[in-house]
């Protein structure tokens, strides 16, 4: 036995010296996590692929104007942003978190010193890279192939910025939130699966939103997900199509005040629910 | 007492529902000792040995380990703590000292095994170099192979890594050895008494009754939610004290044996007999397994 030799607490002495920076932690957690989903082919099919391959079917399918000179993609073009955004970030978390509960790969950093805002640091990175690079990826495939006019003012573009950024914080933090319903790795999917579809139905992504019934609208209407899409309809559509939304204009004031509630939402959820192992792990 | 205990349980208590886990155990594990956890499924082996971990609270008892109340640590939620990060009474100081094998392996299947282990080191503020402590647990050859390619052994053995890179004063093993083969549990043997002589206090649980009496400097023997023994693992119910069974092949080829408490006297006495060999002559003391059925087999 080497007591002696062993000083009461000789490693927080020595501690601050070699360990990581905080920023260090969350960036190579980030560049850990964009990694693992990189190399899993269904996250990239499912995640990135999904709206690409309904942007190519639908764009080519409906092919007329709806307006003239406004091509249907004009439209089409938000709602598959906004999917593409929600799939990223809130099925992409609310399906694979669970599965990584259930694996004990949450337990296994609960084990280590990781501070844990770093692990969601990690997740937030990894969403918003992906995020970022599946909507570049979304509209230069639709300036290409199907002559999308993007925004020419400078207003409009940063629009679009606080609209995709308020609206992936709110979707994550729900994407986190919601993990903690699944029991199991694979109901994580069963959970998040059919809210996605249905939201994609009625907020207006597949179909124009004000021929839905107004129920259907008004349903939609407290989800994060109609006003993502109709934060960038204000972006890729021309001004006087704001006459046609419920409201009567884009309520851009509304849009960033839903989106922000949801955000709140989310994060009381994250805090008061979030769960590290599986139910029966105690 | 810092210096001297790493572990100190009085009293422990953990029920779930109706189901009582742990019912009152004590236990201290001294620094720099081997401690091995015995007892069938369902004793309360892994609750005890998750709640020393700070993985799960208690019911009750008082529970010290590395002189930190494990609860402290314990963030199943996203709580935070109100000391400063970098105190030694922190638990992310604490989580630094622990290192924690669990039973369960946690997978990282889109990774290899040197980019799991390097991104774990970087959680330490003294951590070994991630090649070596690949090559410490024999997987130099799969370090760029994804985890999900690996055998169970081999798993395993990513397992043991990453519980020994942040060189930790205290190891947990919760069944390290389970799905090895006879030469990787041998090889696996060597690499605790390696960190044992380093000084590093280890307390494994296992089923392996030869695994405990190889590696551990004493053996609980947990029954019912009590540790209901601790001893070297020579002397666990009184083994030494046991007679000794000699057996022999008599002329006319008949095997007979004798119970004796002084067994040397009894060869020496057949020697003479025989004028030499004895034929068949073994002398056996009750073994390990013998001894810790008999206990379990009480409660």
């Amino acid at each position: 036995m080497s007591t002696t030799t062993r000083p009461a607490a000789p490693v927080a002495a020595t501690a601050p010296a070699r360990r990581l920076g905080p920023t260090r932690l969350a960036l190579r957690q980030g560049r850990l996590e964009i990694r693992q989903f990189l190399r899993s082919r269904e996250s990239v099919v499912f995640t990135l692929g999904f709206p690409l391959i309904m942007v190519l079917i639908f764009a080519s399918i409906f092919d007329e104007e709806i307006a003239p000179g406004v091509s249907y993609t004009q439209y089409f073009i938000t709602g598959m942003i906004a999917t593409g955004l929600m799939t990223v970030s809130f099925q992409n978390l609310g399906i694979w978190i669970p599965i990584e509960r259930d694996r004990g790969v949450l337990k296994r950093y609960l084990g280590t010193p990781m501070p844990k805002w770093v692990w969601f640091a990690g997740k937030v990175l990894m969403v918003l890279v992906i995020g970022v690079a599946m909507t570049a990826l979304l509209l230069a495939v639709s300036v290409t192939l199907f002559d999308l006019n993007l925004p020419t003012d400078a207003t409009s573009w940063l629009t679009f910025g606080w609209v995709c950024a308020l609206g992936i914080t709110a979707c994550t933090l729900c994407g986190i939130a919601i993990s903690s319903l699944a029991r199991t790795a694979r109901s994580g999917s069963a959970v998040v699966t059919p809210i996605a579809l249905v939201l994609q139905f009625i907020s207006g992504v597949f179909f124009v939103f004000t021929n839905l019934p107004s129920w259907m609208q008004q349903v939609a209407a407290i989800f994060p997900l109609k006003w993502m899409c109709q934060g960038l309809r204000a972006v890729f559509l021309p001004e006087s199509f704001g006459a046609d939304e419920p409201g009567g204009s884009f309520e851009l004031t509304r849009v960033a005040l839903v989106l922000g509630v949801w955000c709140v939402i989310g994060l009381v959820l994250c805090l008061t629910t979030f769960r590290w192992t599986t139910r029966r792990d105690g | 007492m810092s210096d001297e205990v790493a572990i100190h349980v009085r009293g422990l208590r953990k029920a779930y529902g109706d189901t009582v886990a742990v019912a009152g155990l004590d236990l201290d594990v001294r620094r720099g000792e081997v401690f091995a956890l015995l007892g069938p499924n369902g004793a309360g082996k892994t609750t005890t040995v998750e709640i020393l971990e700070g993985y799960r609270n208690r019911d009750a008892g008082e529970v010290r380990v590395l002189d930190l109340d494990p609860e402290l640590a314990l963030g199943s939620r996203l709580r935070g703590s109100t000391q400063p990060p970098r105190a030694p009474g922190h638990p992310r100081s604490w989580r630094a000292r622990v290192g924690i094998v669990l039973q369960g392996t946690g997978e990282f299947d889109e990774l290899t095994v040197a980019e799991v282990v390097r991104h774990f080191a970087g959680f330490y503020p003294d951590a070994e170099d991630p090649d070596k402590v690949i090559e410490r647990v024999g997987l130099t050859a799969k370090a760029r192979a994804r985890t999900h390619t690996l055998s169970g052994g081999q798993k395993r053995r990513l397992d043991v890594a990453l519980g020994i890179v942040g060189r930790p004063e205290l190891l947990f093993l919760d069944e390290p050895t389970t799905g090895f083969d006879p030469e990787a549990r041998h090889e696996f043997w060597e690499l605790i008494r390696d960190l044992s002589a380093a000084g590093t206090t280890i307390v494994l649980t296992t089923h392996y009754l030869d695994e405990a009496e190889a590696l551990a400097d004493r053996v609980g023997v947990i029954a019912g939610g009590r540790l209901v023994e601790v001893a070297t693992p020579d002397r666990l119910g009184n083994r030494q004290e046991a007679q000794a069974t000699v057996s022999w092949r008599t002329p006319d080829g008949r095997v007979e044996s004798a119970e004796s408490a002084t067994p040397t006297a009894l060869v020496a006495e057949l020697a003479a007999r025989f004028g030499g060999e004895v034929p068949g002559l073994t002398v056996t003391r009750p073994t390990l397994e013998d001894i810790y059925l008999r206990m379990i087999g009480q409660r």
